[in-house]
């Protein structure tokens, strides 16, 4: 393995073109899969039809389902995917701390309480623009929360133009937990329906994926994922420790500000369209660390594959497991995250202590 | 694809038997409905179209369609009402989706709706008009306008029985609704709950109405409740005994503790507000009123 790995170069090549093959293989899987059952040679036909704009063929009901429900579906989850893996590998770099991950710089609880929010007191805050505006409200409440908390975290960090790491992930804590009694608050208040709400959204869903939102995640994501190999370098340099990384010629102060705006904007958006999904920011960096070495420049393109395919994965099972119903895909990424990454730090577990 | 050959056919019913040759003048009606396939979403829309005879046209139900149980043995199930699947309704090719208002998630019923599904929203109006109403929307969308119309009316002189025993009631008794005793945490049904409005459709007082919704209450606000009476459901035959409630600390210094006055009844008989509400509040009064029945 280590001869395979030897350069960084290399080490890319051969992971991206493995990571890619699999995301392509899984992407077919997820398109020709599900409480439909469509044949391959339909999904094929659609699939043409669709590149080439013929519009006759794109009538029927397998081409609603594959191109209304699972091509949005199949996109959402790549993006989503990437992002919150792309984002925990920031956080574990950015704070040097293996437990980091994206729900510290307080982007989840921060989403997950503005989100709590408009479930609970919407109706009685906006009355009946909430009820017009479903669609609406609850994702931009979430977007906003999150980015938000991370705003204030940020100005608690930040004294005379540094950012304590430290502070920001003690004060992260600190945060989360007052998000969460918040949150917690809106659960006593609410009905039993809301309760309901509140409790599936935060395990997470690709359920109702549309154009809509890839359309309005993308914008979102993409920068991010497409800027985040340039902090690369940066968050390498870094391991060696805050001043040393200075000496040797890096920003820090707009490493940190770039990275914890990334994450801010990427979870955020992320948050805002399928709940609370768990795990993947922090196990699949990990996970690529293990297997290819602790370069960033080779960690942050990758984990943007490997999220990406444990998230598209993990909807895979989530509806088809038990169709025509869906199970919550935060149980799933967690339930399939989990064991395998456990397998891999018993076979490994040296690699972590040096 | 669901083939139709493979789908539960469903058996006649005693009603639908005796019913026939209302059947056969409705059979036009029927014809043109030949098409028609419902999923309902939603425990009390299944149960009204199953007291309608018209489960031949229900292709999906959802999780919380208990009632009757041949529901959930005979039609697929689409899942948690409010964790709804697009394409998992759709792969059972609907032409409606009977939803109850607390249906959702709202992006997918969306996405159901785009896909040329019509989206039927049923209102959950716990009052006597409300039922009925439910009825009679559901009875015209699966063409049986007719007997829905029977169906709301015997379930409205059901009503109208139930007040003048109401009306009749000497004094008015305290009931409070125990949804759940874990570790001592005693949830209660306060106002605006479909509890509240079962204990006041048979005649009682909702001794938890000064909070809303469910709700924990402290042990000093079950004192202060004072209920006469403890209203439980029955969970799988194995109910709470009395014992077990009323050596909980708070419950046993109410006026309930004393008479040892403990109900248990059927979660979705009790709290459906379908068809058989009538029959549930009068079961309750009774058991209210009259001490506890088997």
């Amino acid at each position: 393995m280590a001869g395979l790995f030897a350069s960084r170069r290399r080490r890319l090549t051969i992971g991206a073109a493995l990571l890619a093959v699999v995301l392509v293989l899984l992407a077919v899987a997820s398109l020709g899969s599900g409480a439909v059952k469509i044949a391959p040679a339909d999904v094929v036909r659609v699939v043409t039809a669709w590149a080439t704009g013929d519009r006759e063929a794109l009538a029927g009901r397998d081409a609603l389902i594959i191109l209304s429900i699972r091509v949005p579906r199949l996109l959402l989850g790549c993006l989503i995917g990437a992002a919150l893996a792309v984002s925990g590998a920031l956080m574990q770099g950015l704070f040097r701390n293996p437990l980091a991950d994206p729900g510290l710089v307080g982007v989840s609880s921060g989403a997950a309480l503005a989100a709590g929010f408009t479930i609970v007191l919407g109706d009685r805050i906006f009355g009946t623009v909430a009820a017009q505006l479903p669609f609406v409200l609850l994702p931009l409440g979430a977007f906003l929360g999150g980015l938000a908390s991370t705003l204030i975290l940020y100005a608690i960090a930040t004294r005379h133009g540094r950012t304590s790491v430290a502070i920001m992930l003690l004060a992260g804590v600190a945060l989360g937990a007052f998000a969460g009694a918040l949150t917690g608050l809106l659960a006593f208040v609410s009905d039993d329906r809301q309760l309901r709400d509140l409790t599936f959204w935060s395990l997470g869903s690709l359920s109702g994926a549309s154009w809509t939102k890839v359309a309005t995640v993308t914008p979102l994501i993409l920068p991010v994922l497409l800027a985040v190999p340039f902090l690369a370098r940066g968050l390498n340099a870094l391991l060696l420790g805050e001043a040393e990384a200075f000496h040797l010629g890096i920003p820090v102060q707009a490493l940190k500000r770039a990275a914890i705006m990334m994450v801010a904007v990427a979870v955020g958006a992320s948050v805002a369209s399928a709940g609370v999904i768990g795990f993947v920011g922090i196990v699949v960096p990990h996970l690529l660390r293990l297997l290819f070495g602790p370069d960033h420049r080779v960690l942050l393109p990758l984990a943007a594959l490997l999220g990406a395919i444990l998230l598209t994965g993990a909807d895979l099972l989530a509806r088809t497991l038990v169709a025509p119903a869906e199970l919550p895909i935060g149980i799933l990424t967690a339930a399939i995250g989990a064991p395998f990454f456990l397998w891999l730090l018993l076979r490994r577990d040296r690699t972590l202590d040096a | 694809m669901i083939r139709p050959a493979l789908l539960p056919q469903p058996r006649p019913s005693r009603r639908a038997i005796l019913a026939a040759p209302a059947l056969l003048a409705l059979g036009a009606s029927h014809a043109a409905a030949a098409e028609r396939r419902l999923v309902a979403a939603g425990g009390v829309i299944t149960e009204i179209l199953y007291a309608l005879g018209r489960q031949d046209l229900l292709v999906g139900v959802d999780s919380t369609s208990l009632h009757p149980a041949e529901a959930m043995r005979e039609k697929a199930n689409v899942g948690y009402v409010r964790a709804l699947s697009a394409e998992g309704v759709l792969s059972l090719r609907p032409t409606d989706l009977l939803a109850v208002e607390g249906a959702g998630p709202p992006d997918t019923v969306k996405l159901i709706a785009e896909a040329g599904v019509k989206v039927v929203r049923i209102s959950e109006d716990t009052s006597e008009a409300g039922v009925a109403a439910r009825i009679r929307t559901i009875g015209a969308i699966a063409d049986a306008a007719d007997r829905a119309e029977a169906l709301a009316a015997k379930v409205e002189a059901g009503f109208a029985a139930l007040k003048q025993q109401r009306d009749a009631l000497a004094a008015r008794k305290r009931v409070l609704f125990v949804l759940s005793l874990q570790n001592g945490r005693v949830m209660v049904g306060g106002a605006r709950s479909s509890a509240d409005a079962i204990i006041r459709l048979a005649g009682a007082i909702n001794a938890a109405d000064s909070v809303e919704g469910f709700k924990p209450l402290t042990d000093e606000g079950l004192i202060a409740a004072a209920p006469d009476v403890v209203l439980m459901m029955k969970h799988n035959e194995h109910a709470a005994s009395a014992d077990q409630v009323f050596s909980q600390p708070a419950l046993s210094a109410t006026p309930a503790a004393r008479t040892r006055a403990l109900v248990a009844m059927d979660g979705l008989y009790l709290l459906g507000f379908g068809p058989r509400t009538p029959d549930a509040a009068r079961d309750l009064m009774a058991a209210v009123y009259a001490g506890p029945r088997p």
